[in-house]
This record gives C-alpha cells, structure tokens and sequence, in this order.
C-alpha cells in the first residue's frame, strides 16, 4: 500500500498562486535597511533546490545522470551552505549589543556598522 | 511498510520545511526578529535535506546498482558544496557580501538548470505540457546562472568596464528568440517523431548552450552600480526556476519555496530600483551614461534666488 504524494494540474498551479501571494505580502512594508539581507535570505530558501537535486542523484540510473546529479547536488548545497552563512552574518549586526538580555528597545538604531 | 513510513516521514519534513521558510521571511522582514527568522528557515532546510535521504528506500528496480554510487556522490557533493560555500561565506568580507549573494544565487539557478537537464536526457517527460514546464525552468535556471556569475565578477572587479555594442537589444533579442525557437524544436520533434536532424540530447546541449550566452549577453551592458537590482531579479528567477523543477519533480516543498522567493524577490527588485529612483526596465535595457545625458540637456524653469532662512518656509 502506497500513497501518492505529487501534486499536479490545477492543485499545483492553486499552490503557485496562494505561495507567490504569500511571498508578495510577507515581504510588503519592509524598510529598505533590509532589503539587502531579504535578498539573501530569500536567496538562501531557493536553496531548498538541493532537495531536488538529492532525489535526481538517488535515482540516477546512467552515468550521466549521475554526473549531473552529482552537479545539481554540489550547487544546491552551496547555494543552501552560503547563502546562510551570508544572510546569518547580516542580520548578526541587527541583534543587539547585549545578546543575553530580552529586546526592549528598537534594535535597528543599535546597529554597528 | 517500510516505504509508506518514508513517504510519510518525507512528507511531514518537507511540510514543516515549507512552514518554517515563510514564518522565517516573516520574521525576517522586521529588523528586531530578523536574526531568529533565517535560523527558522535553517531548521527547515536542515530537516529537509536530511528527509531527502529516505528516498534511497523507495526507488526503482533499475536503480539499485547504482545506488552506493549515488548516495556516495550525494554525500561527497554536500560535504564539497557546503562546506566549501559555507567557510567562503564566512570569511569573506562585509563589502564583498553582495557577490557573494549573487553567487550563490548563480549556484541555486545552476541546480535547477541540472534537475532540468536530468529530466530532458532521461526523456522523462510523458506529455506536451510536463516539457514544455521542464524547458521553461531549465531556460529561468541556465540565464539566472550565467548572468549571476556576470553579476559577481563584475562586483568583484574581474570585468571592470560595462561591454556595450551597437544594437546590442537586438542581438540579445535575437539570441533569447534562438533558445525559445530550439526549445520549440525540441517539444515539436519529441512529440511527433520527425527526424530531428542532429538527436535531442544534441538540440538540449544547444539549448543549454544558448540559455547560458544569453544570460551573460543580458548582463554584460549593465553597470557595477546597477548589480544589486540585477542580482535581486536573478534571484526571483531562480526562484521561479526552483517553483517549477518542484512541479516537474511533484515536490510541494520545492514549489512552495520557489514561488515564495518568486514573487518575494520581483517585489524586492521593485523596492530597489524605487529607492534608486529608476524603473527595472531602465536598470536593464539602457545605458546609464546615455539616460542621464539624454534627460539634462535642457534645464527648463527659471531660478529665483533666496536666503537660507527662507528655504523652510519656501518647502513647507
């Protein structure tokens, strides 16, 4: 017994278009002193790519698959590994300057630079 | 049993991964949460990756001589990929932060362009419309990927000087019309049969081909100062590309993450170019230099002098 998990037709073009409106209202109102680290998180969830790239490799069944699966895996990672090293260390300057104690004031004016 | 469990397991991370991505960008777009948003949305990641290895537990008959190989490629790639990008990420420096992003971003569209190629060598699309989705992401992917890396190095200061020539929209207009016409060639002979003159891997090798130049074309003429805007719209391309190898491959994560950058990202390049005063049609087809020349040739109005004191009053 097995169940099918893909999704296609009209249910997927309905998850397109509920995810792009997602996307669109989380990211509306942000203050342009984040757009910068915006643009590198959301780089670094397209990073999810890397899951793709597993499932191609694990079913690879010629040695060309498996060469470009191996590439597909090898980019995803990086895309994943990096963009959160990067995006990680951009927001590190928006935390404040005394990491233990709670947030009580605006941290956007404690911002080292 | 074994594989239902899998099936399921699989399911529920890649679920809670897509969650934790668009609760991360939540948090992500206010600067006091912003630093707890992207750990989120690495817990998600994290949990999807490692889900991803239970698909070893439900494959085809024909695969399994092959599977050492391929889970010691996955792992030997992940362990490259990641830590590689993971210590440059770390130490690279503050100002070099957006080739890096531009980079990795290359990386992301890379990927997608891979799946893509997998899915068009192994002739495994069944119907019209599954090729032509496959071709769309693998043509996103490869023009995201060579034009990110433009993107780098023009940041980076290995190309120094815009390169423009003469009706250059044109010949990029010609080029994006080449891939789309063998795209077509390649949906056109799959499905009726016709001799295809050279055979169809050979045609997605062109396409590829000619994916990628015109990526680095398109990239080529626009100047150092308009990357940022540049790499913002490669990555909603790639994301897009992402959104669309998920449906190829019917992964819900994938098409959810993608779609969300998708859209996140053209209403990011949106924002950028607004706050340069300057329209993403400008940033890409013209030349900054000629715009400005072209604007202040005339100044119109008359000029009144006026005291200091008095600019307030005069501005209210």
């Amino acid at each position: 017994m097995s169940f099918d998990f893909t999704i296609t037709g009209f249910v997927a073009l309905h998850i397109f278009m509920l995810a792009g409106f997602a996307g669109w209202v989380i990211i509306g109102n942000v203050p342009a002193i984040l757009h910068t680290p915006l643009m590198s998180g959301s780089n670094f969830i397209h990073g999810i790519v890397v899951v793709g790239g597993l499932y191609t490799l694990i079913n690879a069944s010629t040695t060309q698959e498996q060469v470009i699966g191996f590439f597909a895996v090898l980019l995803g990672a990086g895309n994943a590994a990096g963009g959160y090293a990067v995006t990680d260390r951009m927001l590190a300057m928006f935390k404040s300057s005394e990491p233990a104690s709670k947030p009580h004031r605006s941290h956007a004016s404690k911002k080292k630079h | 049993m074994l594989t239902l469990l899998a099936q399921l397991t699989i399911g529920a991370a890649n679920l809670v991964a897509a969650f934790l991505f668009l609760f991360g960008l939540k948090r992500m777009s206010s600067p006091a949460t912003a630093a707890s948003g992207i750990r989120l949305a690495g817990i998600g990641m994290v949990a999807a990756v490692l889900a991803s290895f239970l698909y070893v537990l439900n494959i085809d008959d024909s695969v399994k001589p092959y599977l050492l190989m391929n889970i010691t490629l996955a792992l030997l790639a992940l362990a490259i990929g990641g830590v590689g990008a993971w210590l440059a990420g770390r130490k690279v420096a503050m100002t070099a932060m957006p080739q890096m992003v531009a980079i990795y971003n290359g990386m992301g569209g890379g990927a997608a362009g891979a799946i893509a190629a997998v899915e068009l060598f192994g002739n495994n699309a069944h119907d019209a419309s599954q090729l032509i989705v496959t071709l769309l992401g693998a043509l996103i992917g490869a023009i995201s990927m060579s034009g990110s890396v433009i993107a780098w190095a023009k940041l980076q200061g290995v190309i120094n000087k815009p390169l423009r020539i003469k009706s250059q929209q044109i010949i990029n207009g010609v080029v994006f019309l080449a891939a789309i016409a063998v795209a077509g060639w390649i949906v056109f002979v799959t499905l009726s049969g016709v001799d295809p003159l050279l055979s169809i891997s050979s045609w997605t090798y062109i396409f590829f081909a000619i994916a990628l130049i015109f990526g680095i074309l398109m990239t080529l003429p626009i100047g150092g100062a308009d990357m940022p805007v540049v790499i913002s719209i490669y990555n909603a391309f790639t994301g897009l590309a992402v959104g669309i190898e998920g449906f190829v491959l019917g992964n819900p994560a994938l098409m959810i993450a993608g779609m969300v950058v998708g859209a996140a990202g053209l209403l990011l390049t949106l924002l950028m170019a607004k706050a340069m005063n300057r329209s993403v049609a400008n940033v890409l087809f013209t030349n900054f230099g000629d715009i400005v020349k072209a604007k202040h040739s005339a100044i119109k109005g008359t000029e009144r002098e006026t005291a200091a004191s008095n600019a307030g009053i005069e501005m209210r």
